[in-house]
């Protein structure tokens, strides 16, 4: 009976948390077209619906009805096999992110699908599969302008995976836990300035992080692998219909779990920024939700600062981009750990 | 449940293996290994070695092998050819096979070894069980690793730098 419950239960969180991550994924497009064209001074969407809020699900719909082209030369099984492979490992590292404040219902965690303890690594391993949903996008399409994409992602991935890595040793080092629930307890004692990237003096790591996390997710400044001044659309050029469609939302995905673990890491996941300075008021229900909205604040912040991002910083150019990994990031993580582990000492 | 789960991916692990050596396309044969690498990581899981399975997917299928199959790209390597491989192979190769499969069934099934003792499910070795190991108990061989590998680095890049 138990296992029944528990696995309905799976069921419905996992339901609910795609549905909701697939739903963010659609407006955090419209978010980014409204929030550029502000930038560049002119509207952006605003004509389906009210502000165009109906846009994502008109751009899905016309997306879905289009004709699927599959080119004459590609390697089929991989190139069908890509999108999916990106889609996937960007929808898969959302299972272990927790939510809000540890609430059980018949024994089952409600604002986590799976309480793991490594949950930050499960997390790093599968955005580390994810490259090769692009990779060989790049390679099965059989354009050289794919495979130029494909071998920059792929360099790229490679080289700010190691920042990345290493400018989260410090976080670790100071909750003693991979667990990403036992992280955030560790920030929650004084709100604000518990927080890693404040009280914890993580803000180097914070930077590097936040850096290196552009560089995965292939976005502005580092968006080299699709870059459309020189490779028309980069890997997913011989793509359309769905599966170009299946990319896209990849990447932001990708760019919601980015939020996500930032905010978990170096931002006090759900916790208050208040502290215990606000009495607790509501009743239990309201004790529930109240940290999911904050959860999902911070997270909104990152989305607001990743199109910011894209529509201020010009792209940079290859070699600097490389250098800029190797030369400057590494070492400073690397320092950061030093450092985080002599103050912690 | 465990057991199920033990000979879906072993049999995934040896199919993925298979595949590795009758695929003609180098790219088919590194993406077999990938299914190798991950199917290996989920035995690690199966085993209570969580550790050691999330390592293996970060470093085994999520970096090394988009560094394979990035020179394979670069490359543009094409389809080999299929040739009956050389008469020592099978001279010395399938009887080296077959004594080093007995060998290791000997020693997996002999009651008084160590390894007949692992099972599956159920426990979990914490990471900081495994980092008390390795910093404490193993401290000197872990280093002395970090030491050889730095030492190839430096092979590799004195080798590299040699054409200048």
């Amino acid at each position: 009976m138990s296992f029944l419950i528990f696995f309905l239960l799976s069921c419905l969180k996992i339901a609910v948390v795609l549905a909701i991550f697939l739903g963010a994924v659609a407006y955090t497009v419209l978010l980014e077209r409204k929030l550029v064209g502000r930038i560049q001074n002119r509207w952006g969407p605003s004509r389906v619906g009210p502000f165009g809020l109906m846009q994502p699900m008109m751009d899905g719909l016309k997306l879905f009805l289009k004709e699927d082209i599959i080119p004459t030369n590609v390697d089929r099984p991989l190139y069908i096999l890509a999108p999916m492979i990106a889609l996937g490992c960007a929808l898969i590292s959302i299972a272990v992110i927790p939510f809000g404040a540890r609430i059980t219902w018949y024994g089952v965690d409600m604002f986590q699908i799976a309480d793991v303890n490594i949950g930050l690594l499960v997390i790093l391993g599968v955005t580390s599969v994810g490259v090769y949903g692009i990779a060989l996008a790049g390679w099965s399409s059989n354009n050289k302008y794919s495979l130029m994409g494909a071998l920059r992602s792929s360099a790229q991935v490679i080289s700010y995976e190691l920042a990345l890595g290493l400018s989260l040793v410090g976080v670790v080092l100071r909750a003693g836990s991979l667990n990403l629930r036992t992280i955030v307890d560790s920030q929650s004692a004084h709100g604000l300035l518990s927080w890693n990237v404040f009280g914890g003096y993580q803000f180097v790591a914070f930077f590097i992080y936040l850096t290196a996390a552009y560089a995965e997710t292939n976005r502005a400044p580092f968006d080299l692998p699709e870059a459309e001044t020189e490779l028309t659309a980069g890997y997913h050029t011989e793509y359309s219909s769905m599966k170009f469609a299946m990319f896209f939302m990849a990447e932001y995905a990708n760019m919601i779990t980015v939020g996500c673990v930032a905010t978990l890491l170096f931002f006090g996941g759900w916790t208050s920024p208040f502290g215990s300075l606000i009495p607790s008021f509501g009743g239990i229900v309201l004790e529930a939700l109240l940290p999911v909205l904050w959860f999902v604040l911070k997270v909104f912040c990152f989305l607001f600062l990743y199109i910011w991002v894209r529509g201020t910083l010009p792209r940079l150019r290859y070699d600097q981009l490389m250098g800029y990994s190797w030369k400057f990031l590494m070492p400073l993580a690397i320092a950061n750990i030093v450092a985080t582990s002599l103050w912690l000492a | 449940m465990y057991l199920v789960l033990f000979i879906f991916f072993g049999g995934l692990c040896v199919a993925g293996a298979l595949n590795l050596l009758f695929q003609r396309h180098p790219i088919n044969s590194a993406l077999s290994l990938i299914v190798v690498m991950s199917s290996l990581a989920v035995l690690y899981l199966l085993l209570g070695a969580e550790f050691l399975a999330a390592a293996q997917v970060i470093v085994y299928a999520g970096a090394i092998m988009v560094l394979f199959t990035f020179v394979i790209m670069l490359l543009n390597a094409g389809v080999e050819e299929r040739t009956h491989g050389s008469g020592a192979a099978y001279i010395v190769g399938i009887p080296g096979v077959a004594i080093l499969v007995c060998l290791l069934g000997f020693i997996f099934l002999s009651p008084h070894t160590h390894m007949a003792r692992a099972r599956l499910g159920d426990y979990v070795v914490s990471t900081s069980d495994l980092s008390k190991v390795l910093f404490r108990d193993l401290l000197l061989p872990f280093e002395v690793t970090s030491v050889l590998i730095l030492i190839a680095i430096l092979g590799a890049v004195a080798l590299a730098s040699r054409e200048h």
